[in-house]
């Protein structure tokens, strides 16, 4: 058990969801995080989803990657994503109905998420299958956090909800309060975005560009 | 003055390195600079100063935005004593010095506020960075008062104000390298985050009493006559051309009625040179072009077939011509360029008003648009030039 958990693997596990985040420090996936967090319920599924897809998906190709021709790899790593993402899709048709209507064609459309590519062809291709799910884990986790906090953001200040419910007392909409409209257009979601990001990189100061 | 020179050289020391007052150093530096023109020149290198600096054009542009503002005082309180008359069906009582009290008033608290949330970040940022206080915020600071309706709540004023201030120019290295114009980017960011608060028919007339001038009336309405037009169903259900628009005796937001103030302040910027005549001309060339081809289109809605030169004076199209487009750091800064930034806002404005019936104003947009659009049409313009010049070394060998 130790083994499983050295401290390469823990590292593994935990750069992503900080100091290299695959949002916030590598900047990608920014299409879909800018899409789905307008409400946090949709912005935490699409999270999980990235998730589960990214850690088998490295498990798969890191399993098969002795046998993999280098010339198609790429095409290899599609029909594996594009088979997981297929998989959850109908399982949030079958079970989530109403999440993957507001999710719509972002699930498809993890496919094309450079996050996925990304760990397939920097670690699942050269690591052994426990580590690369590590790897898998940390990256989704890493995306879903920054969706979460971005979704959360969006629908208490656009909605004066959480989850659907509203958290904003009548009081304060009787003394003047409004909800901001501009929370729910994707622009938003950008500079919240970048705040997230200032916020990390004045923090770590090896971060910041020269 | 002299006293006053002489009270700042008393004070001073207490700002500077290891002084009781130093956390407020910017704070003094911002006021003595803006009160004196400062002595201190650069010691290296050559360099070309002009002969005022750029704390004396903001003061300039001030100025001549104050005949609007005074004009718009005037106007809050006119709408509001008149609309209020018609809608109590009472004759109407107050004179022109309680019409200017109340709308002076209703605007202070706005500029007042602007000022304090904008100044006040300012102030921080140059605290912070151990810089010179900055002096762009000068001219935003009263602009956005004068670009939004009277109702439009502090708060959100407040809120539009920090959030331009942060995300449109400190971000971006603070005046002078801001690629929109702020006074804009917070009404756009009212606009879209509070539309109910910025558009509609409830918030163009004041509906409360001020310090016991006025009258409280609940459920008055008035649209502007660019939002009449919008709404109209009919082609020519479009207000008639009327004197007051030109005057500026009718509901809108509090500086942009009158074309007569825009045009005195106007005249002030074209005198002393600070504003470019180019991009102003061709914005209203702009705009009356598209608004002509939309008049002769046979398109069936008020909005296109709203007479050109009604298009022109209407809504903020002259305010944001005279004292948006002309914004030096965010306009095109070639001259072949500014004709062209100018009347592509004009255009745009006109078309975003005829074409798109979610927004009866489309100046605010079309002068963001372009202000995106400036440093292509600069470099543009200036590829140009050196293809041009390179083509007469070409030949001449």
């Amino acid at each position: 058990m130790s083994q499983l958990f050295s401290k390469k693997n823990r590292e593994v596990l935990t750069s992503p969801v900080g100091m290299n985040n695959p949002v916030t420090v590598q900047v990608l996936g920014i299409c879909s995080a800018l899409a789905v967090t307008a409400k946090l319920e949709p912005a935490i599924v699409m999270g999980l989803s990235v998730m589960v897809i990214t850690a088998f998906s490295n498990v798969i190709i890191s399993l098969i990657r002795h046998s993999i021709p280098n010339r198609i790899r790429i095409i290899v790593q599609l029909v594996v994503v594009a088979a997981l993402v297929t998989i959850v899709s109908e399982i949030l048709k079958a079970y989530a109905y109403d999440v993957s209507v507001q999710l719509s064609v972002y699930i498809g459309l993890i496919i094309t998420n450079c996050i996925l590519m990304g760990r397939l062809e920097a670690f699942a291709m050269s690591n052994a299958p426990w580590p690369s799910f590590l790897d898998g884990i940390g990256n989704g986790l890493g995306y879903a956090i920054i969706l979460i906090v971005v979704g959360f953001f969006r629908e208490l200040l656009g909605s004066g909800a959480i989850l659907g419910h509203t958290v904003i007392p009548q009081a304060f909409y009787d003394a003047g309060y409004l909800n901001n409209g501009l929370m729910l257009m994707p622009p938003m979601a950008l500079i919240m975005l970048a705040c997230i990001i200032w916020w990390q990189r004045s923090r770590h100061k090896e971060l910041q560009d020269k | 003055m002299k006293g006053l020179r002489n009270y700042l050289n008393k004070i001073k020391p207490r700002f500077e390195e290891g002084g009781r007052l130093h956390a407020f150093r910017s704070v003094f530096e911002g006021f003595e600079s803006f009160m004196f023109v400062p002595h201190t020149t650069s010691h290296t290198g050559t360099n070309i100063h002009d002969a005022i600096d750029s704390k004396r054009i903001m003061s300039l542009v001030v100025i001549s935005l104050l005949p609007a503002l005074l004009f718009g005082m005037y106007n809050v309180g006119y709408q509001h004593f008149t609309h209020v008359a018609a809608f109590t069906q009472s004759p109407l009582t107050a004179g022109f010095w309680e019409m200017f009290l109340y709308g002076f008033l209703a605007v202070l608290p706005k500029i007042v506020v602007s000022y304090v949330v904008g100044l006040g970040i300012e102030f921080i940022v140059a605290q912070w960075k151990k810089e010179e206080i900055q002096e762009g915020f000068l001219v935003s600071g009263i602009l956005i008062p004068m670009i939004v309706p009277v109702e439009c709540p502090l708060w959100t004023l407040a809120l539009a104000t920090a959030f331009a201030v942060i995300f449109a120019k400190e971000v971006f290295g603070g005046t002078g390298m801001n690629v929109f114009n702020v006074a804009l980017v917070a009404r756009a960011f009212l606009f879209f985050a509070y539309p109910t608060k910025m558009s509609g028919e409830s918030v163009w007339v004041s509906s409360d009493s001020i310090c016991g001038l006025g009258q409280t009336v609940d459920g008055m309405t008035a649209a502007t006559s660019l939002g009449i037009a919008s709404t109209a169903k009919v082609a020519d259900a479009y207000p008639a051309f009327s004197w007051d628009m030109v005057t500026g005796l009718i509901p809108g937001s509090i500086g942009e009625t009158s074309v007569i103030a825009i045009l005195i302040g106007a005249v002030i910027l074209l005198w002393t040179g600070i504003a470019s005549w180019k991009t102003m001309l061709s914005v209203f060339v702009g705009g009356a072009v598209v608004a002509g081809l939309f008049n002769a289109s046979g398109i069936d809605t008020a909005m296109a077939n709203m007479p050109w030169y009604e298009h022109l004076v209407l809504g903020g199209f002259c305010f944001g011509a005279v004292f948006m487009a002309t914004d030096p750091v965010t306009s095109a800064r070639t001259e072949t360029g500014k004709y062209i930034y100018g009347f592509l806002i004009g255009a745009m404005a006109i078309v975003i008003r005829v074409l798109n019936p979610g927004y009866p104003e489309g100046m605010m947009l079309s002068i963001l648009l372009m202000n995106v659009f400036a440093p292509l049409i600069d470099y543009c313009v200036m590829q140009r030039n050196i293809s041009r010049r390179m083509k007469r070394v070409s030949t001449n060998k």
